[in-house]
């Protein structure tokens, strides 16, 4: 079956595409995914990088379906953390356009780097020009296609700018090893990046751990 | 993938039982506790075909009080089908048209492979409580000796739900050689003192009942009374307070309002009578004990040194499921031999299905729980 590659269809221009986060993992590597969803990213990394690969999702839908395609797959809740995985038991722990939705991002991300050698986390950066234009001129909380929930109903409940995250990491210790940032048209100067930017990957590690 | 492609599921009809006898003058087995016994009747039964390479057989462990009649009907008369009819059978989750699966009674048991109420042919009288004390991993063993006799070198699937999950855990370590993958549901991979205590209730009750004798009854009254109360117990582990409270709620079940007097019964009483009572006319008392006690004694990790160890042994593809609502074999439980296996870097996949129904959740939720087992087999199958 043949994979469309994300980042060269109009309509997935504001998500980091599957093929961009194959590209960074390294080929023959142990991948826990975290919010694995219907298990397509595991797959690719399998058949694309031959990665040791293991999933885990909160919604039974989503375990049957990894089932379905054969992968490893956990039935768990992030917000609980990762405290029954050892300490660097993984190269790379992912974490594909959830940080947003959970309670404790800050945790989540020090447990990402605990247990894998690298962390891969990518969000929607709510500093996009867009977002900033709802809200300074429309008044009204950001709703658009990188975000497209009402404040009501939204999963969403931490949202943080590109800026916002560089400084988390800053304050967590964590180094940046790589970033990503996705733009609607055209490349943007990394100065752009927290304007331009729809949503950021990062590749973290944390070279300070004992 | 689509429904239209999938035949519609049906019974099996009419199915056989079959007998393997093995043991002296043959070969006999030696038990856990290092005596050797026999000769051991295996009654099985067997669904679908085996292919020609004898890549497709699935062996299914029943839970406690099971047997080898675990899908279709032994007489056309019959209006019970097997225990797990739901699960077993053309077009359902272990599906015969793809699959050749084999059930057979644990030893110990009292369904047609030898256990405490068979005769002991040194004495010509039932064994009673002279019967070995056995073990899960000596179920295992018999087992084996039965796969081996079927011309099978490697099972697709061992699966069970409770004390059959105890047995899919145990023939993984015991032999990873032969197990392709392995479906491990409502289990655990040690009992909690909480599900040992329900179990000693149990064997008291029977024990306490003045037929049994010592256990030597079979030619005389049965321990009647104390099996049941021993069932009656067992069935409250196997609901949960929501299952009960839909079920019957506090309704009475003869009268509208209460008489403040004995004749009173609530609902919940009737149901549990009639469960009492029923299993006595098919379980015998003895055996009860013994499978009873093999379970209080499994622990998976005990002769490796622990669950990490024995975690590490198994090179089958693990499905294990638990639910919500199970209190006896709760889903902490469930998850620790997970994290066991996943710390060992092996093939494991873990679902905690929500669901009302206690225990007995691997007996009901056949929907959600069939999908998952249908697609993790059909994966494994896919690989062979």
């Amino acid at each position: 079956m043949g994979t469309v590659d994300q980042h060269t269809h109009p309509e997935h221009r504001v998500h980091i595409s599957y093929s961009r986060i194959v590209e960074l993992v390294e080929t023959g590597s142990n991948v826990l995914d975290l919010g694995c969803g219907d298990g397509e990213l595991l797959l690719r990394l399998m058949r694309e990088k031959q990665v040791r690969g293991r999933g885990v999702d909160i919604e039974e839908s989503m375990i049957l379906q990894c089932i379905s395609k054969g992968l490893s797959v956990f039935q768990g809740n992030l917000e609980e953390g990762l405290k029954d995985y050892p300490t660097g038991s993984y190269d790379y722990v992912i974490l594909n356009h959830t940080l947003q939705m959970i309670h404790d991002p800050a945790m989540l991300i020090q447990e990402m780097v605990r247990v894998g050698r690298f962390a891969v986390v990518n969000f929607p950066n709510f500093g996009h020009i867009l977002n900033r234009m709802q809200l300074v001129f429309g008044g009204r909380m950001p709703v658009n296609r990188n975000i497209p929930y009402e404040w009501y109903n939204t999963p969403n409940i931490h949202f943080c700018t590109r800026k916002d995250f560089v400084e988390l990491c800053s304050t967590l210790k964590l180094d940046i090893v790589r970033s990503i940032d996705m733009t609607r048209r055209h490349t943007a100067p990394p100065f752009l990046h927290n304007l331009l930017a729809t949503e950021t990957c990062f590749v973290l590690t944390n070279t300070h751990r004992s | 993938m689509s429904s239209e492609s999938t035949p519609v599921a049906e019974s099996l009809g009419i199915v056989q039982e079959h007998t393997y006898t093995f043991g002296p003058p043959g070969v006999p087995i030696t038990l856990e506790n290092g005596r050797a016994f026999g000769p051991i009747d295996v009654r099985y039964e067997t669904y679908g075909n085996l292919n020609a390479e004898r890549t497709n057989a699935v062996l299914i462990l029943h839970a406690f009080t099971g047997d080898a009649h675990a899908a279709g009907f032994h007489t056309a008369e019959s209006k019970h089908p097997g225990w797990w009819n739901d699960m077993v059978g053309p077009g359902k989750p272990f599906d015969t048209n793809k699959y050749f699966v084999i059930c057979s009674n644990v030893l110990g048991g009292c369904r047609g492979t030898t256990g405490p109420g068979s005769t002991d042919p040194e004495t010509g009288k039932p064994y009673g409580l002279s019967f070995p004390v056995i073990t899960i991993r000596d179920m295992v063993n018999v087992q084996k000796r039965l796969v081996d006799h079927l011309g099978i070198q490697r099972l697709l699937a061992v699966a069970g739900g409770s004390m059959g999950g105890m047995q899919a855990l145990e023939w993984s370590v015991a032999y990873p050689e032969m197990v392709a993958s392995s479906i491990v549901l409502a289990s655990t991979a040690r009992l909690t003192a909480q599900g040992i205590a329900f179990n000693a209730v149990g064997r008291n009750a029977i024990m306490s009942d003045p037929h049994f004798q010592s256990g030597n009854y079979y030619s005389d009254q049965l321990p009647a009374q104390g099996l049941s109360i021993a069932r009656m117990v067992g069935h409250i582990t196997y609901l949960s307070d929501e299952s009960m409270g839909m079920k019957f709620g506090r309704k009475l079940q003869e009268r509208a309002a209460y008489g403040f007097d004995f004749a009173d019964q609530f609902q919940v009483e009737s149901y549990l009578e009639y469960q009492g009572d029923k299993f006595v006319d098919r379980f015998d008392a003895n055996s009860y004990i013994y499978l009873s006690k093999a379970m209080d004694y499994y622990d998976l990790g005990e002769r490796y040194g622990g669950l990490d160890f024995a975690a590490a042994r198994i090179t089958a593809k693990v499905l294990v499921i638990s639910f919500t609502s199970d209190w006896l074999y709760p889903p902490y439980q469930a998850k620790e031999i997970v994290f066991a296996l996943m710390k060992a870097e092996k093939d494991v996949s873990y679902t905690e299905l929500n669901s009302p129904y206690g225990h007995d959740s691997f007996l009901l939720e056949t929907k959600r729980q069939g999908r998952l087992i249908s697609s993790f087999l059909g994966s494994v199958y896919g690989n062979c």
